[in-house]
């Protein structure tokens, strides 16, 4: 019992601390830790349905985009938390319909789906904004400071650990691991498996929308081919795959070094990174003995001795 | 006489779509690979014969000779170096297919990374071919018609080869069941790699060809891998004839789209195809057997 | 008639050209074991396949205590307590012999709150798992795995459980024992339909037997009676050999 509550006044004063840094940090590293902050949020998401459940979503970007344009187009007629609120309920719904139609299907589907996905809205907001405006890009004018910015990632971040945390620990969790195992057996133990799947996908979709909507408020100019860019996707899944899905703070683990390696380099060699994180990333997959759905499944196992 | 053209460019259309299909059903159908690369070797082709037209003012079709067998031997690098391990040590298919997925990811941002680097990622283009044909009373761009013909062409001869020659009764083998296919002395990861090696060749020949009339930049490589992935599975995998209906549908679909609806919204048609067709039918319209 | 547990109405199912059942009939008395038999290819497994929901009837009835399983969901049927083994075994080979357990448990037509690990832990007791609690499913030996699968079949509190031959590839010592849990699961109020080709579980364990071949029945009644039926015979040995 009292390491619990070590574990709890630990974590408590992390987060004193993590709120704290607007007060006492530069604007440099307030910035790279929104960035971390926001990659923990999609990260976290993305493992707490991806990992259980098996189902390799590449719709990251999708959902992070929906968010994006849902403050780029509502902010000047809505106040904040409506718009926040608009950002996750339209992420939320897309995530339904496209989960009720491409989750029933085998997993490969689901996979090339969620990949066409992101092109799909990046196409479908490029023909509604040279429709709707004539130009591509947007300007949008927010006052929200970059600490306001960083304490609302940092209250979601927060949420989106929870979130995740109560998953694992409940019923549903534990049925999509089941159905990460095997999804004929959880048809017929008595999972409800569609309505699982889609919901939960549904419910991290909008944790996404809202990290987007959020980042958003940093952008004063906003377009379809930055807001919904593939490599976001492509990061979040290795992020998710080096720090581990099974445990809660793994993904958390992955995130970090990332985005100060992408620091690094993105002041010399912009275009750099997206080469070497894909050789990194195949590098690291030919030399897994198990490959990527081998990682998938030994961490599952690391899980399960823990849990008995 | 306007539906007549309309339906008529939905034909030619088809026929690019086809062509874009015939390569990864190779990849995927016979190799076993979803690739999520395989547009960039359409894009890098596309440049190859920019570069060749602007610089050099060599004929754009001539660069083919240069960028298929480029494709080609980098193709079977890719599977040799990269997949193979993959292969040798996945437990089932369905691992097969997740790690394969996610590798063609990484190397698609190499990739994609690469030509935007020396590129840039501004629009390039040029007018090779541009002259009207009348056909029927319609008319068509010569270039267009010309690149339909091709794949028409590459169609029916892939078609053919698989039918009736020995290499293509030892590929359809392998694509049905490629431990039966070791069983009758096939040698299954040298001809999934000739496989794999011909598909890329065949989306750099697609490459070639629709540069002549549409205009490129260094990211169209994931939307032509999303089409040829819908044209594949909706007419099912492996099926070569299936990827010349399905390319037809979708040509036309989508030209009458166009026409009736708007010019931009060309992909979310293809998707919404795709995705009744998946509804009503999971395993494509020519399921492999 | 009020004692049918089930009730299987012209039920039929093809595949492409192939008609794997062609409109079959029959009943489950309450309490008993009834054997599903037939050669190979006969359609027994689609039988099963068709009433537990995995695949779609083109049509036929499956009437459970008043309401039809044709078009419901498996998880549905599930929650009419129905439960199923399956042909090839399926365990959660990740997951420890608790947890897949706990699945049926957790998710069955009675979830067990609190008292969840402790009915894992007697159905554990029942199917002689106890000591391999903790054990990755995937590492047991076959039989062990069967009998994670049949203890968490009976974990979800099913009135029918359909065996889709579970007591297939058992030695001797072993089928004894396979036998006898599952004399024992009768006894505890279970109807069981099973399908077997072990003919000497069948004539033990069976109360009745229907015989199929070629996706119709051709016999019903006791193991004795059908097995002896002519038409049972030839469908067994072939023409040339009866």
């Amino acid at each position: 019992m009292t390491s619990r509550l070590f574990l709890s006044a630990g974590l408590l004063v992390a987060l004193a601390v993590l709120a704290a840094v607007p007060w006492f940090a530069s604007a440099y590293v307030l910035a790279v830790g929104i960035t971390i902050l926001s990659f923990t949020v999609l990260t976290t998401a993305w493992a707490a349905f991806s990992g259980p459940s098996r189902y390799v979503s590449l719709a990251t970007s999708a959902f992070f985009g929906v968010g994006v344009y849902s403050v780029a187009v509502a902010i000047d007629y809505l106040p904040l938390p409506v718009v926040l609120a608009i950002a996750a309920a339209v992420g939320f719904a897309i995530a339904l319909v496209v989960g009720l139609a491409t989750l029933r299907l085998s997993g490969v589907y689901f996979v090339i789906f969620t990949f066409g996905l992101a092109e799909l809205t990046k196409q479908v907001m490029i023909w509604y904004e040279i429709n709707q405006n004539q130009t591509l890009a947007r300007i949008v004018f927010v006052d929200t400071s970059t600490e306001q910015i960083y304490w609302m990632l940092l209250a979601l971040a927060v949420a989106t650990l929870v979130i995740a945390w109560g998953l694992r620990r409940s019923r549903y969790g534990f049925a999509l691991q089941v159905i990460g195992e095997d999804e004929t057996v959880a048809r017929h133990s008595g999972i409800n498996t569609t309505a699982l799947k889609v919901l939960s996908f549904a419910l991290t979709a909008a944790l996404m929308s809202l990290a987007g909507a959020m980042m958003s408020l940093r952008f004063t100019y906003v377009d379809p081919n930055t807001a919904f860019n593939s490599f976001v996707s492509f990061q979040v899944l290795i992020m998710a795959l080096l720090g581990g899905v099974g445990a809660l703070f793994g993904p958390l683990l992955g995130v970090v070094p990332l985005v100060l390696l992408s620091e690094y380099l993105s002041g010399s060699f912009p275009y750099h990174f997206n080469i070497v994180l894909g050789i990194c990333f195949v590098l690291i997959v030919f030399f897994l003995p198990t490959g990527v759905a081998g990682l998938l499944q030994g961490w599952a196992h690391r899980l399960t001795g823990r849990a008995s | 006489m306007l539906l007549f053209e309309v339906l008529l460019n939905g034909v030619v259309l088809g026929g690019m779509y086809a062509l874009l299909a015939f390569g990864l059903n190779l990849q995927y159908g016979v190799a076993r690979i979803m690739n999520l690369s395989y547009g960039e070797f359409l894009m890098t082709s596309a440049f190859a014969a920019f570069w060749f037209f602007t610089l050099y003012s060599i004929d754009p079709l001539l660069s083919a000779l240069f960028s298929v067998p480029l494709s080609f031997v980098a193709n079977w690098l890719i599977y040799r170096l990269v997949l193979t391990p993959l292969v040798r040590r996945a437990p089932n298919r369905d691992a097969l297919e997740t790690d394969s997925i996610l590798v063609t990811f990484g190397i698609l941002f190499v990739i994609q990374g690469t030509a935007l680097l020396n590129w840039g990622g501004e629009y390039r283009g040029y007018t090779y071919l541009a002259v009207p044909v009348d056909v029927f009373g319609a008319t068509i761009a010569a270039n267009r018609l010309l690149a339909s013909s091709v794949a028409y062409a590459l169609g029916i001869g892939a078609f053919l080869v698989l039918r009736y020659t020995r290499v293509g009764l030892a590929l359809r083998a392998l694509a049905i069941d490629p431990i039966a296919a070791q069983l009758v002395a096939i040698d299954v990861p040298k001809l999934s790699g000739l496989a794999f090696a011909t598909g890329g060749a065949m989306i750099a020949a697609a490459g070639t060809l629709i540069s002549m009339f549409l205009s490129f930049n260094p990211s169209i490589g994931v939307i032509y891998t999303l089409k040829a992935l819908i044209v594949m599975i909706l007419g099912g995998v492996g099926s070569m004839l299936g990827s010349l209906v399905a390319g037809l549908i979708l040509g036309v679909a989508e030209n009458l789209g166009a026409y009736l609806v708007d010019p931009g919204l060309t992909l979310a048609i293809n998707f919404a195809i795709f995705l009744l067709i998946l509804l009503l039918r999971p395993k494509g319209l020519f399921a492999r057997g | 008639m009020s004692d049918e547990l089930l009730t299987v109405d012209d039920l039929a199912k093809s595949f492409g050209g192939l008609a794997a059942v062609r409109g079959i009939s029959f009943e489950v008395r309450a309490g008993e074991i009834l054997g599903l038999l037939g050669p190979n290819g006969s359609g027994k497994t689609t039988v099963m396949n068709l009433i537990s929901g995995e695949i779609a009837a083109d049509r036929g009835r499956a009437i459970l205590a008043g309401g039809d399983l044709i078009g419901l969901k498996p998880y549905q049927i599930n929650r009419r307590r129905v439960a199923r083994t399956f042909q090839l075994v399926r365990v959660l080979p990740n997951m420890t012999v608790r947890e897949n357990i706990m699945t049926g448990v957790l998710f069955g037509a009675d979830p067990a709150g609190r008292a969840a690990g402790r009915t894992a832990e007697d159905l554990m007791q029942r199917v002689g798992l106890g000591t391999l609690a903790g054990q990755p499913a995937g590492q047991l030996t076959y039989i062990e795995q069967k009998r994670v699968e049949m203890a968490r079949a009976l974990a979800t509190q099913p009135k029918l459980l359909l065996l889709d031959e579970w007591l297939a590839g058992l030695n001797p010592t072993e089928l004894r024992e396979g036998m006898a849990l599952i004399e024992q699961i009768r006894a505890d109020g279970v109807t069981i339909v099973m399908v077997e080709h072990v003919m000497h579980a069948i004539r033990r364990l069976c109360d009745r037997v229907v015989v199929m071949n070629a996706g119709a029945k051709i016999a019903e009644g006791s193991p004795e009676t059908a097995l002896a039926d002519p038409e049972v015979v030839r469908a067994y040995l072939g023409t040339d050999d009866a």
